[in-house]
């Protein structure tokens, strides 16, 4: 039986197949309706994240399935001291397919090594999120045809995003891909990103620290929020946050066939003014994102055959 | 026991002057009935200082902790008063309940009863990293 941990525990090949499948999803989701009829998803969220679970499980309700779990801590087990393992072995037995939220980095590991049914990992603290790599990839491919050959860069909290080094390293293992990275001096990309997954692939990328000299260069931008709860001290936070913020005015510079990603919530790093601009992806993105699930869901469960 | 002749277990040779105890510990050697001999600060041509443990029984030991712990140790392996082998411990590929995680945000920080396993991730710069979080712990 198969998991979904980490986005490394994909093939290359087991990606597109994903993207693949979902693509047909996108084209006559109609024929989809029913696959996981008598089927269930647990939604196990032992930390709110009300958009993420939404997105499973409107996966799987429109798959036909349905759906039960619950949606933070306090209203679980875990509230009473029981381990991962043993909500997780109980869980089992009360569905055919989980996926599974927690604050803690590797839970959701330790939760598959005990579960009888797939476990998705829908997050684990700042560790994690292969479901959001995948939503990104399927943005990619859906808005430029291909998952080669193209300029993508990175704005923001490069630091502390998780979703950027995740769809970075995942970005990699394709061919013909540039790199930018935006982002102030204290918020760049990690070392172990630079040393471990860029330089180790033998991947050329530049740094800056300036959005608009960059922007006519890309074919994607990827915007991040940053976040306050990394910030040690409000001024740090007040200081940066407004440093790289999308207007209409930055985007005169951009290709025409920009598109433009975030994975939301957004603060104010993209002016709503750009919502109303073709090359605002980062909604449609949103529903990518479900679409993505519900191919995951069918896989796991063994239904794509 | 003579602490020169042993007739079945292992001789670790060339301790780093000093670990002898740590490895003693890590080894548990503490919780075997036979004899065990440690000498400390023995003379060594390439070392100058080293130590030395010797177990007088055939036991099975976590080889795999030595390497991590000194890739320079050498294990004599004694069978009826011969030498038998003679090697250097590899790094190991995984590491059990030998290294903890110190990232408060892993789930081992609040799982008691979770072993603690690291992963080889870096062989040429000894880096373990954790198997539930990924990060370093070494
Ligand atoms: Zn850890």
């Amino acid at each position: 039986m198969k998991h979904l941990i980490d986005i490394k525990d994909l093939s290359i090949e087991e990606i597109n197949e994903l993207i693949c499948v979902a693509n047909s999803i996108i084209a006559d989701e109609n024929s989809y309706s029913q696959m996981c009829r008598g089927k269930i998803l647990a939604t196990l969220f032992f930390e709110p994240s009300t958009r993420t679970r939404l997105s499973f499980e409107s996966a799987m309700l429109r798959l036909g399935g349905q759906v039960l779990g619950f949606s933070s801590a306090n209203s679980s087990s875990a509230a009473k001291g029981e381990s991962v393992s043993d909500t997780i072995r109980t869980v089992s037995c009360y569905s055919d397919i989980i996926a599974m939220r927690h604050p803690k980095e590797g839970a959701p590991f330790v939760g598959s090594l005990t579960s009888t049914v797939p476990v998705i990992n829908a997050g684990d603290g700042g560790h994690n999120h292969p479901t959001q790599t995948l939503t990104d990839l399927l943005t990619i491919h859906q808005e430029k045809g291909r998952l080669t050959n193209f300029t993508i860069g990175f704005c923001g909290d490069l630091k502390f995003g998780r979703t950027v080094h995740s769809l970075v390293t995942a970005l990699t293992r394709y061919t013909g891909i540039k790199f930018v990275f935006i982002s102030p001096h204290e918020l760049t990309i990690p070392e172990y990103l630079k040393k471990e997954v860029l330089a180790k692939n033998q991947i050329a990328y530049t740094e800056t620290t300036n959005l608009e000299d960059s922007i006519h260069d890309l074919d994607i931008l990827y915007m991040t929020r940053v976040q306050k709860e990394r910030f040690f001290n409000e001024d740090d936070y007040v200081r940066l946050k407004d440093y790289y913020i999308l207007t209409k005015a930055k985007l005169e510079k951009a290709k025409t066939d920009l598109c433009i990603m975030h994975p939301l919530p957004r603060v104010n790093e993209i002016a709503v003014e750009v919502d109303s601009d073709p090359r605002a992806c980062y909604f449609k993105q949103v529903s990518y994102g479900r679409y993505i699930r519900m191919a995951l869901i069918l896989k796991l469960l063994d239904l794509l055959n | 026991m003579n602490i020169d002749t042993i007739k079945n277990g292992y001789v670790i040779d060339h301790i780093k002057a000093g670990q002898a105890m740590e490895i003693y510990d890590y080894l548990r050697l503490g919780d075997l009935d036979c004899s065990v001999a440690i000498i400390k600060n023995a003379r060594s041509q390439k070392m100058g200082r080293k130590d030395i443990i010797k177990i007088d029984q055939n036991i099975p030991i976590d080889i795999d902790v030595l390497g991590y712990l000194d890739p320079n140790i050498t294990i004599n392996v004694i069978r009826n008063n011969e030498k038998v082998k003679k090697f250097k411990p590899d790094l190991p590929e995984k590491l059990v309940n030998v290294i903890s995680c110190k990232n408060p945000r892993c789930i081992t920080s609040i799982e008691q009863e979770l072993p603690h396993i690291c992963i080889l991730t870096d062989p040429e710069n000894r880096t373990y990293r954790c198997q539930y979080c990924e990060s370093k712990v070494n």
